[in-house]
């Protein structure tokens, strides 16, 4: 899932104070699931939003509610649109999608972001989460054993280990788990580690960020085409 | 009595709600301006709770829970004490003094603590003063019954 944590309430304040109605709208999906977005947390950050204007004489600023199922889809925004319109700002507590598919819809509406989006990850433990994919379009975890050298290496190397690695840690940062032994643990424990002995080729970042956005698009789904 | 701060007490009904209600019969003296919110467990409290008692005018709150380890529920007060954490952050970001929120553990035999902890309570928020969002008193004596309304309308059944 998508990963954010929230933006600090000053912050957030400073964005929307000179507006006269704003709607904070949460998203249902992946920001609910990492506690950051969903409609517990927008509560939470109106409520807090709303003594913040207030404590800067800005009392008279509206700040209402509301979450909606997925901000990144179209059809999902429809039910808002009516509500928008009675408002002069948005904020989106969705990922940076989010904010941006609200932003497309609405036009004439300023959209700011409520959450800092912080990567693709996976819930590690009850509260903390781990990036564990950079979404680099071309996935080689078979190659390595099922573990990501580029968003577990911190130098993304593709033939490590680095001279840094030291009993299992990063050099980067003695708290990180150095990706390339755990790919080198992993690799043994399938039995594969002679896999490990050839040269890995250098990536294909054709399909990475560097080009721009990327699009995936399905022929056969599309439709009016 | 006018000049005391307002609080608002969210007590765990098996143990601060049972102090409070021995303090009174043992006619302990505390202050007055305290009003208790029962809740089936600490671990009830949400942090929006605490917050909307904020933005509803309160200059303070208490969250009082069993002593660590004798939670009914096992961890709620553990839980809770985690929340208040939070929620404090979220206050000194909106600009109020975290002070204003505080985390008690008793036992519901502990009359004596309950009158203790709303005095010592009462006196940090005093040194505070009121709270720059408290709207006239009668309307946070009218938000005072709404909460306990609401909570009580929450919380029916769930206490046997
Ligand atoms: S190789 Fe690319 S797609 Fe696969 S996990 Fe790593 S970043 Fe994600
Ligand atoms: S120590 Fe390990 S994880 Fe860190 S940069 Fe070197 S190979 Fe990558």
């Amino acid at each position: 899932m998508i990963v954010a944590d929230r933006k600090n309430v000053q912050e957030i304040r400073d964005m929307i104070k000179d507006h006269d109605r704003v709607l904070l709208v949460g998203c249902g999906t992946c920001v609910t699931v990492c506690l950051a977005g969903g409609e517990r947390e927008v509560g939470i950050l109106g409520s807090a939003l709303r003594m913040a204007l207030k404590l800067i004489g800005r009392g008279n600023v509206v700040v209402d509610e509301c979450t909606i199922e997925r901000q990144c889809e179209d059809a999902f925004i429809d039910i808002l649109a009516t509500r928008v319109s009675e408002y002069d700002a948005v904020v989106s507590f969705g990922c940076g999608a989010g904010v941006q598919a609200l932003a497309e819809r609405f036009g004439k509406m300023p959209v700011y972001p409520g959450l800092n989006t912080q990567f693709i990850g996976i819930l590690e433990s009850q509260g903390v989460w781990t990036e564990k994919c950079a979404g680099c379009g071309n996935c080689r975890l078979g190659e390595f054993a099922g573990i990501c050298p580029i968003t577990r290496c911190a130098k993304h190397m593709f033939n490590g280990p680095c001279g840094g690695s030291r009993d299992g840690k990063c050099e980067v940062n003695p708290d990180l788990e150095c990706g390339w032994q755990l790919i080198y643990d992993r690799a043994c424990a399938l039995g594969i580690l002679e896999r490990l002995g050839a040269i890995a080729e250098p990536h294909d970042w054709s399909t990475g960020l560097d080009g721009g956005p990327r699009k995936v698009v399905r022929e056969d789904q599309r439709i009016n085409t | 009595m006018n000049d005391q701060p307002l609080i608002l007490a969210f007590c765990c009904h098996y143990c601060a709600y049972a102090a409070a209600d021995i303090a009174g019969s043992m006619r302990l003296q505390y202050p007055s301006n305290v009003r208790v919110l029962r809740l089936p467990c600490t671990g009830k409290v949400e942090i929006d709770y605490l917050l909307t008692a904020f933005e509803r005018g309160v200059d303070g709150v208490i969250v009082a829970g069993c002593l660590e380890g004798g939670c009914h529920f096992l961890e709620g007060n553990l839980r809770a004490r985690k929340r208040v954490e939070r929620a404090k952050q979220i206050l000194s970001e909106v600009g109020l003094e975290p002070e204003r929120l505080e985390m008690y553990n008793l036992s519901s035999a502990e009359g004596n603590r309950f009158a203790e902890i709303v005095t010592e309570m009462s006196e940090q928020v005093a040194k505070l003063g009121p709270s720059p969002l408290r709207p006239d008193r009668n309307t946070v004596e009218q938000n005072f019954r709404e909460m306990t309304q609401q909570a009580e309308a929450t919380i029916a059944g769930e206490i046997q």
